[in-house]
């Protein structure tokens, strides 16, 4: 075992001291998920990040994430709606059969092949070792091939000048931008703002963890419960899965 | 749309401005040396005559580290720059890439160097409460408390050694 | 003295000729700015969003790129098929091959979200790209076509002209695979997700390329009052008959297998039945105005007069617009498809048809784009030896007849006032 997953381990173990800890201080929670990786130290590929989406507690007319991350990530639109971001939103999914409904948010998927990837030009969508799809806003060129190949219309092309960024989510005209699954959170030990929203104010149905870690939560979860990926017939093996749909 | 056109209408007028200037230069005038802002911190990370000359070539090798790699904690950041040396003056706000009172863009004007960072990046340090998002704490716990409903709906975490 | 087919520069002095100029060059800046326009205010002003990224510019820049391809045909059915009568015509159609992609180019270039980042395009490759890649097949058939043109156009070359013309054909193949492959490999999209979209693409590139070609040439001629042939005429109008024939054709398999794939039937059922401006722009623009049309004036009596050349040709090339646009906008505007069988609604316009009007700037840009090209020629034209001055069809006969040698290969080697007919070429304003 690596020194990275006993150290993860070991945090883990103290993660769920403090949880026991809160049965006797109810009112505080602390959410904590993994260890900030240590300064100077690249992101692992022995690490792959995921979020189950479970749609079962998800309700149609809450958009505490969506409204969490506009605020993490500042991409507050300016009244647009044809051309402003959306880097998360609400879908409703209708069965016309049945007239059974569901609501779920959908935001980049995180895929493991991710054809936004594989068509940039300039490589400015990558994937990070730990499975994180973002786009190099350096060498974006703004040329869109990637919202052309997306298929969950994760991206959004920033349409006109933005400022009062904030500065752990540098975003502005011309380019391309999606979900970076709160890459800067993450890296510091934190669960992305969607999820940490949802549990505060919505249904609880994110669970934010590390897909290759077989005691991590999600990784049980879903081996419990299982989860669909959404147009899984296409092969992307996305970090982002959805349980009840 | 009325300050759409006159944006546009800006941009030509100074492209025809820069194609006149190129034309009929005048005796270059002695430019004023720009006028730096006080710092807040007590040193630069290198000395400043080196910083002068090479903080671009710090901070585009570290740009692709941090993005890319996800090395966090480097020793040249951006955001860092700004928290120390974009500073206000009393009774002002703090000034934006657009003003000559913004220390990049002081010696940017004067050495007159485009940068493309100011196109993405924010410009100052952000206010005290909207740094929420910001640097995690040391010990990799969010600060924020949620209500005991959470613990309900997330179920608890057991995880063996 | 056996009959020769010469090559001369036109003489560009007239005031048509400095017209033609100003109003192309009128053009190109209208592009100019409004590519300024859009690049200073952001991608908001025009009429694409985030559900139809690629706009009316992609619909000219890639006509024009798949254009300049098929434009290259003319030369290559005489170097690579032997067929000489053509021979006379290859140094105009490389021209025109060359001038088309760097109008497409420039539009697809300054409708970039950062064009100014242009020089990070060149210098960070993504090989999985099928973008980057195309990248270098469009740099390449520049430098191809240029080699051909001088294989061509000066004596020292000549030798080559025979291998570098089927590497040009080999090229321009490969070309147009990979611009028609940026659909083609666009899984998910229900409109595009299609192997035949290469070679469909390749189709295409015969027809308008050709149309083009034509247009340019009945124009040249004309306006610079040289004979020209009409049995060289009936050759090209025919073929040109022959290649929308075959557009069709291939438009037809596509739908028709398209329609096959149940999970396709729902995009189908969107360009053909009830997409609204796409369904007219499909079956009016594409099918009716861009091959029916064109078949029905080139193979009938009408193909005889050249103002109804130019007109099939001319519809060509506008049908050929209205297929970038159904393809191109059509495609995207039919919502993804995120649940099968199931209906989807949200804030950001899922299960909806989005909504797309071109802007003026984008036509503009996309107009810039063809000016480019047609200012690039009218220039060169005047400049280098790319039009024989003479085209009657005797010449064009006899030189055939003599194996296409001291036509087209030596011609621009030759000094010209050698057997020189300088007096015999005196019609005409000379542009
Ligand atoms: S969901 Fe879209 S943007 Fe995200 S990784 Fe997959 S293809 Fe790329
Ligand atoms: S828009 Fe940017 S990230 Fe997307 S494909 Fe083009 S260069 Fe890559």
């Amino acid at each position: 075992m690596s020194a990275t997953d006993t150290s993860r381990r070991r945090f883990l173990t103290g993660a769920a001291a403090a949880a026991a800890g809160l049965a006797v201080a109810p009112g505080v929670f602390l959410m904590p998920l993994a260890q900030a990786r240590r300064a100077g130290e690249p992101a692992s590929s022995d690490v792959r990040w995921g979020l189950l989406v479970d749609t079962t507690r998800c309700s149609d007319g809450c958009d505490a994430c969506v409204r969490a991350c506009k605020e993490e990530n500042g991409w507050e639109g300016v009244g647009r709606p044809r051309t402003d971001a959306q880097w998360i939103r609400k879908v409703k999914v209708r069965d016309p059969r049945t007239g059974h409904t569901q609501s779920l948010p959908l935001m980049c998927q995180h895929c493991k092949h991710p054809p936004c990837v594989d068509v940039c030009p300039t490589a400015a969508s990558m994937k990070r070792a730990d499975g994180i799809v973002l786009v190099d806003k350096h060498v974006c060129i703004g040329c869109r091939y990637c919202m052309m190949a997306c298929p969950y219309k994760a991206r959004s092309f920033i349409h006109e000048d933005v400022h009062d960024q904030r500065a752990h989510a540098p975003r502005g005209k011309g380019t391309v931008e999606s979900c970076t699954l709160c890459v800067h959170r993450v890296d510091a030990g934190r669960v992305p703002a969607c999820v940490e929203a949802c549990a505060a104010e919505g249904g609880g149905a994110l669970v934010f963890g590390d897909l290759k870690d077989p005691s991590s939560e999600i990784s049980r979860r879903l081996a419990a419960h299982g989860a669909e990926e959404i147009r899984a017939d296409l092969g992307l093996d996305t970090g982002v899965r959805y349980y009840g749909i | 749309m009325r300050g759409v056109t006159a944006k546009t209408g800006r941009a030509l007028a100074l492209l025809a401005l820069v194609a006149l200037g190129a034309m009929a230069r005048p005796a270059a005038a002695e430019v004023p040396k720009p006028k730096l802002p006080p710092a807040k911190g007590e040193k630069c990370v290198e000395p400043t005559e080196v910083m002068r000359r090479k903080h671009m070539a710090y901070l585009l090798h570290q740009r692709d580290d941090t993005l890319r790699r996800g090395i966090r904690g480097g020793k040249y950041s951006l955001r860092e720059c700004l928290e120390c040396h974009v500073t206000a003056q009393p009774g002002k706000p703090l000034p934006t890439y657009g003003s000559p009172e913004h220390f990049c863009s002081a010696c940017h004007r004067y050495a007159a160097v485009h940068i493309d960072c100011f196109s993405c990046h924010r410009d100052r340090p952000e206010p005290e409460a909207a740094r929420a998002g910001g640097p995690a704490p040391a010990d990799g716990l969010t600060g924020r408390t949620l209500p005991a409903r959470t613990l309900k709906v997330l179920g608890p975490v057991e995880v063996k050694p | 003295m056996k009959p020769h087919v010469h090559f001369r520069e036109i003489e560009g002095r007239s005031p048509g000729y400095y017209a033609l100029l100003g109003f192309l060059g009128l053009l190109v800046l209208a592009g100019l700015v409004s590519a300024l326009y859009m690049e200073i205010e952001g991608h908001w002003v025009t009429g694409m969003s985030n559900q139809v990224v690629w706009g009316t510019p992609h619909v000219f820049a890639v006509f024009l790129i798949v254009a300049a391809s098929g434009a290259l045909n003319v030369a290559s059915i005489a170097s690579v098929f032997g067929r000489l009568h053509y021979k006379p015509l290859a140094p105009l159609s490389g021209l025109l091959a060359i001038a088309l992609l760097v109008g497409g180019l420039s539009v697809l270039v300054l409708d970039l979200g950062r064009p100014d980042r242009l020089i990070v395009a060149m210098t960070h490759y993504n090989f999985k790209s099928i973008f980057a890649w195309n990248i270098f097949l469009y740099t390449g058939f520049m430098a191809i076509v240029a080699a051909y043109l001088w294989t061509m156009m000066d004596r020292m070359g000549r030798p080559y002209g025979k291998p570098v013309g089927l590497l040009a054909f080999v090229w321009r193949l490969v070309l147009t695979t990979g611009t028609g492959s940026i659909f083609g490999w666009l899984v998910a999209r229900q409109a595009y997700d299609a192997a035949i979209m290469a070679p469909m693409f390749i189709v295409f590139s015969f027809a308008y390329g050709l149309a083009i070609f034509l247009l340019v040439l009945l124009a040249a001629y004309r306006w610079t009052g040289r004979p020209l042939g009409d049995g060289l005429l009936r050759r090209l109008k025919n073929l040109l008959g022959i290649f929308a024939a075959a557009s069709l054709y291939f438009v037809a398999i596509f739908h028709l297998t398209n329609l096959y794939a149940a999970e396709h039937a729902g995009v189908e059922r969107f360009i053909l039945l009830d997409g609204g401006v796409y369904t007219a722009l499909f079956w009016g623009g594409q099918v009716l105005v861009g091959y029916l049309l064109p078949m029905a004036i080139v193979f009938s009596g009408l193909g005889r007069s050249r103002g109804w050349i130019a007109t099939a040709a001319a519809l060509v090339v506008i049908g050929g617009l209205a297929q970038m646009y159904v393809t191109i906008i059509g495609g995207q505007a039919y919502p993804l498809i995120l649940f099968p069988g199931k209906e989807v609604s949200s804030s950001f316009f899922d299960g909806v048809v989005a909504d797309y009007a071109p802007s003026l700037p984008e036509v503009l840009l996309g107009v810039g784009g063809i000016a480019i090209a047609l200012l690039g020629v009218a220039v060169a034209v005047r400049v280098l030896r790319f039009l024989p001055e003479d085209l009657r069809d005797e010449l064009v006969e006899a030189q055939a007849a003599a194996g296409g040698e001291g036509g087209s290969g030596t011609a621009g080697g030759e000094r010209p006032g050698g057997a020189a007919p300088e007096a015999a070429a005196a019609p005409g304003s000379a542009g």
